[in-house]
């Protein structure tokens, strides 16, 4: 009698696994009733990504012209409304370039899944004509840029070593976005885009407070999430280093007349800087020195950080939080069950195979984990090593990295005036 | 446009070494972008539930971006049995066996049901109204033949480069698909 009763349990079990069973066998219409078809309405066709393609690379060669040959802030300004307009409201932020990243990292480490053309395009355009241009596409193109521009009424100024210390919160992001588009866990970005809930006007109530808190904060702390938070600006800065042309505040040579001092938001714009004494340049030669023998350390210590955090973070997999779960519940840790556990008990997969499953994850997690501790120990060092070392400088220069093309300081430059002939009395006076 | 005055003097080391970093970071895009494009696809990736791991939970109704989520259900003609007592219908214990608005199983009242032939009626969704809260797929699944499920409609779903719904999926039913077959249908073999 009991077998019969558990033969039942599980002859109804089975059945609500398999689908199409048949408990009411379809009927033999005598009516001529026929069958409707369900209805399969397509996606947007492909045609749409390469129209965002397309605008995207338009944008960015106008917004390459505009600042660097036109040198208008004005012009700049419509096209970075136009961009916010068509990449933000009307495509609705998605895809973008930041997030590309993790499309990017996932087709690195993930055979099973191919990157969409354009979400490839959308990551690398950018950052070729960051190599060629300086970062056209911060000031000019980026929607998640524009909208914290738009708001921005009254900048103060953060200090330096403040500034680069929030900057370390951006290359974290990026590890952690990384790391968890590698093992397949998350997309990072996409879930705590703070400005795609306000471009859709919709979405859930922690991310839309999210962006409005950016956009408060933006009020008086120019683009902060460009500056402190985007991971995408990790590897933006870095390609403005070294861009072939880039924004000169200046039109001919700097006179060091300091009225572009204070024109920079960003806190972009670098003063003149005389040459060391030669105390200060044995000082610092020094301590460069010095710092040298201890990035090795602060890489180390990186690393065993990112061991010590490796299982937390695998907490981020679905398959490492099934598995505790179901852990937790076969010992009885837990009485009830989740919708997690109980779809892992549907599936019909055996524990031991879900746990193997669970600690292949783990094991990449702690390699990923180290390397990206790593990289943050490296950063750490290679910034001090920066600090320590100072350039000579003669005039008034916008940043290499931290410039974002916004063609504001332009204006302010009065050998910019004389150029354009804009200003009748300067070109009187004893300029 | 200010180019890095030209050098008159041989190339300084500082200006070498620039040269050579500006080549190796566009030869590593480019060889990113090389990798990537070996298992790159043309047709683009669009989200879909694989009706068969779906548990129900109810997660589809909250999750999405859009306020009216982009999952409904969809009903599988050759599997349902046309019922006269429909489980997706009507609830499990209803005050009256007829079409009664407090009989039904659906909040918002989305399944048609219409008279076919004696004694068989066919369950049709109004999407319009569905907001895929999965009580009528679940109940279908228990007792019933299991041919009412979820699926993304495309015509509505925007194509978030990761769903919030499948971020959410306790089942981990959210698969990504070629936007050339986007859905994942329910059909008799
Ligand atoms: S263009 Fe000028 S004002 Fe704008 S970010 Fe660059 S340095 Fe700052
Ligand atoms: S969230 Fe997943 S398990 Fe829940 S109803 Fe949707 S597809 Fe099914
Ligand atoms: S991809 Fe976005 S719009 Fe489509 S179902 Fe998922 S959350 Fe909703």
């Amino acid at each position: 009698m009991n077998s019969l009763k558990t033969l039942l349990l599980i002859s109804v079990l089975c059945s609500t696994v398999a689908w199409g069973i048949e408990r009411f066998p379809p009927p033999d219409f005598e009516g001529g009733y026929t069958f409707p078809t369900t209805t399969t309405p397509a996606p947007d066709g492909v045609w749409h990504e390469w129209m965002d393609v397309a605008v995207l690379t338009a944008a960015l060669s106008l917004g390459a012209y505009l600042v660097l040959k036109k040198r208008s802030r004005a012009w700049v300004f419509g096209l970075m409304v136009f961009s916010l307009a068509y990449f933000g409201f009307y495509r609705q932020g998605c895809i973008c370039a930041i997030g590309a990243i993790q499309n990017v990292t996932l087709t690195l480490f993930d055979s099973n899944y191919a990157i969409p053309v354009t979400a490839l395009l959308f990551f690398v355009l950018p950052l070729v004509f960051t190599l060629f241009f300086g970062r056209i596409f911060c000031g000019s193109v980026c929607p998640l840029g524009a909208i914290q521009d738009l708001v921005l009424m009254r900048p103060v100024a953060v200090p330096p070593w403040l500034e680069a210390g929030l900057r370390m919160i951006a290359y974290a992001y990026l590890g952690l976005a990384v790391l968890f588009a590698a093992t397949g866990s998350a997309f990072l970005i996409c879930r705590y885009d703070p400005f795609v809930a306000i471009f859709r006007l919709t979405g859930n109530v922690p991310v839309f407070v999210l962006g409005a808190c950016f956009l408060v904060i933006g009020l008086f702390v120019a683009r902060p999430y460009c500056r402190f938070v985007c991971p995408y600006s990790v590897i933006l800065r870095q390609c403005s280093r070294l861009s072939r042309w880039r924004v000169s505040i200046t039109p001919s040579d700097c006179i060091s007349c300091r009225l572009c001092e204070e024109a920079c938001p960003f806190g972009a714009i670098e003063g003149p800087e005389p040459q060391w004494p030669q105390r200060d340049f044995a000082r610092g030669r020094a301590m460069v020195a010095f710092l040298m023998v201890i990035l090795p350390v602060l890489v180390l210590i990186g690393g065993g950080l990112g061991n010590v955090a490796a299982p937390g973070l695998s907490q981020m997999h679905p398959t490492v939080q099934t598995a505790h779960r179901v852990r937790l519940e076969a010992r009885g840790t837990v009485t009830d069950t989740t919708d997690q556990s109980d779809a892992f008990r549907a599936s019909g997969r055996t524990p031991e195979s879900l746990y193997q499953d669970a600690a292949a994850v783990q094991a990449q997690y702690v390699t990923g984990s180290i390397l990206v501790g790593a990289f943050l120990g490296l950063v750490l060092g290679l910034k001090l090593v920066r600090v320590s070392i100072r350039r000579e400088r003669s005039g008034y220069e916008a940043q290499q990295a931290g410039c974002l093309a916004c063609a504001r300081c332009y204006t302010f430059c009065p050998r910019e005036r004389v150029q354009r002939k804009t200003n009748k009395e300067l070109v009187g006076s004893r300029l | 446009m200010t180019q890095d005055k030209p050098d008159k003097e041989p190339m300084g080391r500082r200006k070498f070494l620039k040269e050579g970093m500006w080549g190796a970071c566009l030869a590593g895009l480019g060889a990113t972008a090389g990798l990537t494009a070996r298992h790159e696809s043309h047709a683009n990736l669009v989200w879909q539930i694989d009706p068969q791991v779906c548990i129900q939970c109810g997660k589809c109704a909250t999750h999405c971006v859009l306020d009216e989520s982009a999952v409904k259900c969809v009903q599988s003609y050759a599997i349902c049995g046309y019922c006269d007592l429909c489980y997706g219908y009507l609830k499990p214990e209803p005050p009256a066996l007829d079409t009664g608005a407090e009989n039904e199983l659906c909040p918002t009242g989305a399944i048609i049901r219409t008279f076919v032939e004696d004694p068989y009626f066919d369950y049709t969704i109004d999407e319009s109204l569905c907001i895929g809260c999965a009580k009528c797929v679940k109940a279908c699944a228990i007792n019933g033949n299991g041919s009412l499920y979820l699926q993304v409609r495309h015509d509505r779903c925007v194509n978030c480069n990761e769903c919030s719904i499948a971020a959410a999926c306790p089942s981990g039913a959210f698969k990504r698909v070629s936007a050339a077959q986007p859905y994942l249908l329910k059909e008799m073999e």
